[in-house]
């Protein structure tokens, strides 16, 4: 009962944190590893080509509003 | 339980509704307003958002989405639902639901209140959700493409003129909103500057030293700009860096100019992409903090509930209240821009279709609060103060004794040594027709933050403001360049081929150039009228931004009657109603209202009087022939606008009657069922199905 209180806290610390990392796209790599490996034979981008294209994607088409 | 959780919302909801309702002639606790407001949001979440996505559009959590069908762990990801909300609510908030709501404040708290909740539950919320689900049901098509396949070519085009059109009015409003903001403040202008060089420095980390490390390098960031508002003030101090710092409305015109076009041209990662990690987390971090403290200090509201400009004279802008608090006030009630993100990027990230409620509807309401909030910071100002910051120079006068005056005569007490005050305590040398909104918007959050937070920072909570009002706007205005590029590469590409190709650099310099020089021309003409410009360009850009709300929810209500659904049809058409009335009457007035306070063909033609007549001052005779123009090419924008959405209009409505009368209509565009087989999500990574947690 005691522990249940500080151990909450930190779920939730965590939960927003890995929130924040996946809004973000801090993540995103990380994603695309696991998606690759399930899904892509050859190897994958590395983080820097990943970093670019994503970049380039996302401000292809209206990603930001008035 | 759900019932019973209803049943205290609603009453909850009564009561605080019915607490404003008996306030009408006493100061009101913005905790009335904050009370309704989230009772309205949950009601209309639980019941009517709950209804249209099942009964209405048809919500079916066994279909595969486009996500699932199309994973490429690239573009087309399944996202847990709440990441996809925090991706659509970044996406859909910008400046507007800022600016819209402060303007309209000249009406009284209570018009705009209304509008922002009604508009935004019946309305807004509803476009953004159907959209989203029309998109992910055809692979995440964006407007224009949905518009083509399920109404004519017609629609298309109308969709694409619209889009570009209003990118232009937006980004020039909103670098106007700027200048206003940093005109002759050292303080204001030094942080906006020091953002650029952070943003650039962000950029470099993250694709340099640490590529991807998103989240680090943003932390770095906005501590850096944190520092950026604290230096500014330093700055400020310094005479000779002062001075350096002061600049006037043309030459910052200039300096948002060039900014504009050597963002465009720039590779994405340097600055676009940095600022824009800048202005999420600040804009996300903002936010949470207004609310809380808008909660603990729970502020009295001052300005009364409607004032006398309900009648037409207001000095912010001109025009009844019927129609202008709803094109005043677009975002944040609705706002046709988001069904282009609604289109496009977010359906390929929704993992099932059951999740379009909380994204769709969901993030319009977070949106429609956020607009909620930026009225309560407004009226919480003494209302003479808001009036003092908000007209223009060319309305009260531009000696500060006059316009104290004039704006006393209203009815509105304020004193020259209150203003004085007030600038000094900001750190502002003056606040006087500051217009724009910005500057009055940052005003009431700095009393809101320094009230709660600690009253001696009141000049560094303001430049906070300041700075994270211009870094979100900054970012709007190098996206909205970025994807107007876009599009005119796209139109131009019909007329030469090679203009098409968006990676081909003469063609990125020419239309990024034509792009630039659209909204610098109206950005350049604004800074240049007395009146402050803004109260021309806002209800312009409101006028466009509601014309596209009403294209994407004519395209919607065609899809809904050609796929059967025409007893429901009202749940889109009812809005779509309301928004062809709306900006109808208020382009009607702009075009041939005789009085020049709305009317810009009497405007232009009151000052062509003037001009051969040969009262005008010296200065003012020799910007007249540029106002002049302006007024008519406004007239002309206003005029192609409203044909434009009768075209789309005329052309759902010749869909709808075909499909009702049993004649043949354009195939559905729908792509075919297919059951889905994603499993549950958790926060971060994927659960199994029989997951032990």
């Amino acid at each position: 009962m005691r522990r249940a209180v500080p151990r909450a806290i930190a779920r939730a610390v965590a939960a927003t944190l890995a929130w924040l990392r996946a809004v973000s796209g801090d993540d995103a790599y990380e994603r695309y590893l696991t998606h690759h490996a399930r899904a892509h034979e050859g190897p994958p981008l590395d983080r820097r080509a990943f970093y670019e294209e994503r970049e380039l994607r996302k401000w292809s088409g209206v990603s930001r509003c008035c | 339980m759900n019932k019973i959780a209803g049943v205290l919302l609603a009453a909850a909801g009564a009561v605080a509704l019915g607490g404003i309702a008996l306030h009408r002639q006493e100061p009101i606790n913005a905790l009335w307003i904050v009370t309704a407001a989230v009772c309205v949001y949950a009601l209309g979440y639980r019941f009517y958002a709950a209804w249209v996505a099942a009964r209405v559009l048809g919500v079916d959590p066994s279909r595969a989405t486009p996500a699932e069908r199309h994973d490429n762990g690239r573009d087309f990801v399944p996202t847990h639902r709440w990441i996809a909300f925090g991706h659509h609510f970044a996406a859909i908030a910008g400046p507007g639901p800022l600016v819209g709501p402060t303007l309209a404040a000249q009406f009284g708290y209570l018009p705009g209140t209304l509008w922002i909740l009604v508009g935004a539950v019946l309305g807004g919320c509803v476009q953004d959700m159907t959209i989203l689900l029309l998109s992910t049901r055809r692979d995440g098509r964006s407007l224009g493409q949905m518009a083509r396949d399920e109404l004519g070519p017609l629609g298309g085009f109308a969709a694409l003129i619209g889009t570009l059109l209003i990118m232009i009015l937006l980004i020039a409003v909103l670098g106007l909103v700027v200048v206003n903001a940093m005109k002759h403040s050292p303080w204001s202008t030094a942080t906006v500057f020091a953002t650029i060089p952070v943003a650039i420095l962000v950029g470099l980390h993250l694709r340099r030293l640490r590529p991807g490390r998103i989240l680090e390098a943003s932390l770095i960031g906005v501590t850096l700009v944190l520092l950026a508002v604290l230096g500014g003030g330093w700055v400020d101090g310094q005479p000779l860096l002062r001075g350096l710092f002061d600049w006037s409305s043309l030459p910052l015109a200039g300096f948002v100019i060039g900014y504009g076009w050597i963002a465009a041209i720039l590779p994405v990662w340097l600055l676009l992409a940095p600022r824009d990690y800048l202005s999420t987390f600040l804009k996300l971090g903002t936010v949470a903090l207004l609310a809380v403290a808008i909660v603990m200090l729970h502020p009295q509201i001052r300005m009364p509930a409607l004032t006398s400009f309900v009648d037409g004279h207001g000095p912010i802008f001109g025009g009844k209240i019927f129609p202008f608090v709803f094109i005043t006030i677009a975002c944040g009630a609705v706002s046709g821009f988001h069904a282009l993100v609604a289109s496009g990027t977010t359906p390929k990230l929704i993992a099932s279709e059951a999740d379009v409620r909380l994204i769709g509807y969901g993030s319009m309401m977070l949106e429609s609060f956020v607009a909620i909030m930026a009225m309560i910071a407004a009226t919480l100002l003494d209302p003479g103060v808001f009036f003092a910051i908000n007209t223009g120079a060319g309305v009260v006068g531009a000696a500060p004794a006059a316009a104290v005056h004039t704006i006393s005569s209203w009815g509105f007490p304020v004193t020259v040594e209150q203003m004085q005050t007030l600038a000094h305590e900001m750190g502002e040398s003056t606040l006087f027709a500051r217009t724009g909104g910005a500057p009055s918007l940052a005003v009431g959050m700095a009393s809101i933050f320094g009230n709660t937070f600690g009253r001696g920072l009141l000049s560094v909570w303001y430049h906070f403001a300041i700075m994270f009002e211009a870094v979100f706007i900054l970012s709007t205005l190098d996206a909205g360049t970025r994807v107007g590029r876009f599009m005119l590469q796209d139109l131009l590409g019909h007329v030469y081929a090679p203009l098409g190709r968006t990676s081909w650099y003469p063609s990125v310099l020419f239309s990024s150039t034509l792009i630039v020089a659209g909204w610098g021309y109206f950005l350049y003409v604004g800074v240049i009228d007395p009146n402050g410009g803004v109260n021309i360009l806002w209800p312009l850009f409101g006028i466009a931004n509601q014309m596209l709300a009403a294209i994407a929810l004519s395209v919607a209500t065609g899809i809904l009657v050609k796929s059967g659904k025409t007893r429901y049809a009202a749940v889109t058409l009812v809005p779509l109603a309301w928004l062809a009335i709306v900006t109808t009457v208020a382009a009607w007035q702009k075009i041939v209202s005789a009085d020049p306070r709305i009317g810009l063909l009497a405007a232009a033609h009151q000052l062509s009087a003037h001009l051969t007549a040969g009262t005008l001052p010296t200065q003012a005779a020799a910007v007249a022939p540029q106002l002049i123009f302006n007024q008519r090419l406004d007239a002309w924008l206003t005029g192609f606008f409203m044909a434009v959405l009768w075209l789309v209009i005329l052309d759902m409505g010749r869909v709808c009657l075909r499909k009702v009368r049993g004649l043949p209509v354009a195939t559905t565009s729908e792509a075919p069922y297919q059951a889905a087989r994603l499993q549950p999500f958790a926060l971060s990574g994927r659960l199994p199905q029989e997951g032990s947690t």
